[in-house]
């Protein structure tokens, strides 16, 4: 070789990228495989990442470069879908939302998937009581037989009253961080009671006793025991505790 | 080819069944009495405390003849049974939500409720009875029992 007094390009290339630090990372991921018929276990794998990396980025490094058998969910990667919500270091999160630095790198992290619903494959879960406790909601405008002939009118101030749960991307991080939720699955959850709330202080919707019957049922809205954990899981910063305590307050100002 | 059973995938807890709307306000009612009771016990246990613990006396005047001259008084009487009352139903009422929210199998919830509102039972049921028929000096006792301001 003549040419073996040259610079090495790809060790420095490695620790910085356009001036951005990088750095290893380990992931303790809970794996599952249902066809192995082996219960769930831990697996650890160590990547290169950079400090402006996203949780879901190491995720895809794994994916893409080292075991394709890993198996999540994730659509736009960018906070707005709500796919890819799942536990990481034992708090529900959206892996797109969470930058690695932040999760102090020189500790492995966890990431199982999100608690409560049946375990598909690694960390997809099956959503599917999850969303039958929304459509009980009737998620939907209801309108009496008077039809506007132009459109229906709101103030501004009537749409801010429901504008902080308009905000819900249904990924289930609160449903799933709720304690009442992963011991009784009758109970209704908080993603289906923000968009209930949605609905109930929408001027223009006329469902709002038919929904409060609803959740003023035994696995309603009472079963909610205000320890913030949705509020605290939120990846969208919705209020849901206060959600919920205000379809409480309705439910009372009705009945009395 | 091998017959491939179908994959079931367990779930971590009873799956949502189809419910039918209870049409009661019955959790309402439970939910705004924990709070007006909390209110109300806060002033009756603190009061009870302080009369008993902290004003006159102190507590060196507690004795069985402290609780008789109470007694005597309606006053103290309806206290200490809305007292007793509240507290039971308030306490009894916070078990059963924490049994409804932790114990995960039907039978479990059954025993544990049963031991809870038997237990409810019987000390509303011995309290109430105290207060009402609460007399120090029964007739026909032996004299050395009975407290020393009684007329022998």
């Amino acid at each position: 070789m003549t040419n073996d007094t040259a610079p090495e390009p790809a060790a420095s290339a490695q620790a910085t990228s356009g001036g951005v630090d990088a750095f290893d990372v380990t992931l303790r991921i809970r794996r599952y495989n249902p066809e192995s018929g082996d219960a769930a276990y831990w697996e650890e794998f160590t990547v290169r990442a950079l400090r402006t990396d996203r949780v879901l980025d190491a995720l895809h490094t794994i994916k893409w470069e080292v075991d394709g058998s890993l198996t999540f969910r994730r659509s736009c990667a960018h906070g707005i879908c709500g796919s890819d919500a799942m536990r990481i270091n034992g708090r529900n999160r959206l892996a797109c939302k969470v930058l690695l630095k932040d999760l102090d790198p020189s500790r492995p992290i966890t990431i199982e998937p999100i608690k409560g619903l049946p375990v598909v494959k690694d960390l997809v879960v099956d959503m599917e009581p999850f969303f039958a406790s929304y459509r009980e909601i009737m998620p939907f405008l209801i309108t009496g037989p008077n039809v506007p002939t132009a459109e229906r009118r709101q103030s501004p101030a009537e749409r801010a009253r429901y504008d902080d749960t308009t905000k819900c991307i249904l990924c289930a991080a609160c449903t799933s961080s709720c304690p009442v939720f992963w011991t009784d699955g009758q109970y209704f959850g908080p993603a289906a009671i923000v968009n209930a709330h949605r609905f109930i202080f929408d001027s223009r919707d006329e469902g709002a006793a038919q929904r409060l019957e609803i959740l003023n049922d035994r696995e309603g809205v009472w079963r909610c025991r205000t320890i913030f954990n949705c509020t605290e899981a939120c990846p969208r910063g919705i209020e849901v505790t206060k959600a919920i305590q205000e379809v409480k307050r309705a439910m009372i100002t009705r009945a009395v | 080819m091998a017959e491939t059973t179908p994959l079931v995938i367990e779930a971590p807890r009873t799956p949502a069944r189809r419910r039918t709307t209870t049409r009661t306000n019955y959790e309402l009612y439970g939910w705004v009495f924990m709070r007006a009771s909390g209110v109300v016990l806060v002033v009756l246990i603190f009061g009870h405390l302080f009369l008993n613990l902290i004003d006159g006396d102190g507590i060196s005047a507690i004795d069985f003849g402290f609780v008789a001259g109470k007694w005597a008084s309606p006053l103290w009487q309806v206290w200490d049974l809305l007292m007793l009352w509240l507290a039971m139903i308030h306490g009894t009422n916070g078990v059963r939500t924490i049994i409804n929210d932790y114990a995960e199998r039907t039978g479990t919830r059954v025993v544990l409720k049963s031991a809870l509102y038997l237990a409810f039972t019987v000390v509303v049921v011995l309290g109430t009875l105290v207060i009402f028929t609460f007399d120090p000096c029964p007739a026909g006792a032996a004299a050395d029992l009975l407290p020393s301001f009684c007329p022998r």
